[in-house]
């Protein structure tokens, strides 16, 4: 596996900083916008180190006003509970606006961490952006 | 052959960055159990939001502590240890809510607890405020389906 040649995991180990460094697959965050709606793409893994970045970046989203939010998801391999907050925490003020935070691209690991609490009874998944672009500009009543 | 119990053990600083590390380990020992890359990430996860919680509560972020983990590797179960000698608490009297209620308070937290349950196969605490606090959780090892 890369990234576990310079550290023996047999026996005792003290890790350092700069070993976390050689962690595969870092965290990135990107965020654009397609036909009036903001895109933020999340790459690698969101943790509880990482999260207070995406839930900064959703914030600025919705303090400019601009509450419909896609979070595409296609690059992200894992997500913790601290990840999962960031969607808990702003989904009832985008939508007190009349926007919504949709997700999409979920790979099935990442998806089953979504749906062991539930998230796909009160969120979109989506299957990719185009998809939940359309879901925006046509929205499905369900029930 | 006689199984032999492997143990492998991480010590590392109270800081949120070396969860990466974390989750580089126990998934390295999982896949050395001959676990399946279904619970192996849910392994992962558990353990993740176990050493999350220690990092942020136990210790307040206090990078000088350190977060111990232990995985025994036995016959048929992976163990995974995790100790901190910080501010404990009692997962009994934490409440844990429904996702709706979480939303409608707009929490971004309450969910780790309820994740650790859901993964792992068995969890248990002790906890001795101030002096250790030790999270027990067993995996079985379910080798992975080859048909």
């Amino acid at each position: 596996m890369p990234g576990l040649e310079k550290t023996n995991f047999s026996g005792y180990h003290r890790a350092t900083f700069k070993e976390v460094e050689d962690v595969p697959n870092p965290f990135a965050i990107q965020t654009s916008t397609q036909a009036g709606i903001s895109i933020i793409t999340l790459e690698g893994f969101v943790d509880a180190h990482t999260a207070p970045q995406f839930e900064q970046a959703v914030q600025t989203e919705t303090e400019a006003g601009r509450c419909r939010i896609i979070v595409d998801c296609a690059k992200l391999n894992y997500i913790s509970s601290a990840g999962l907050g960031v969607f808990m925490s702003f989904i009832e003020e985008v939508r007190e606006q009349g926007g919504d935070i949709k997700i999409c691209g979920l790979s099935p690991k990442v998806r089953h961490t979504f749906e062991i609490l539930g998230f796909q009874d009160l969120y979109d998944l989506l299957e990719d952006v185009p998809t939940a672009i359309q879901r925006f500009e046509a929205p499905v009543k369900e029930g | 052959m006689a199984s032999v119990e492997r143990k492998f053990t991480l010590h590392v600083p109270s800081s949120t960055e070396n969860l990466a590390l974390i989750r580089e380990f126990v998934t390295t020992v999982g896949s050395q159990a001959g676990m399946s890359d279904t619970d192996i990430g849910k392994l992962e996860l558990a353990v993740d939001e176990a050493c999350a919680n220690v990092i942020e509560h136990a210790y307040g972020h206090d990078v000088s502590k350190e977060v111990i983990i232990r995985a025994i590797i036995e016959e048929d179960a992976l163990r995974i240890e995790i100790s901190d000698t910080g501010k404990g608490f009692d997962p009994a009297t934490v409440p844990q809510p429904e996702l709706d209620q979480l939303v409608a308070q707009r929490k971004s937290g309450g969910l780790g607890l309820r994740l650790i349950k859901n993964l792992m196969d068995e969890v248990q605490y002790e906890i001795v405020p101030g002096q250790k606090n030790e999270l027990r959780m067993t995996k079985r090892i379910r080798k992975p389906d080859r048909n």
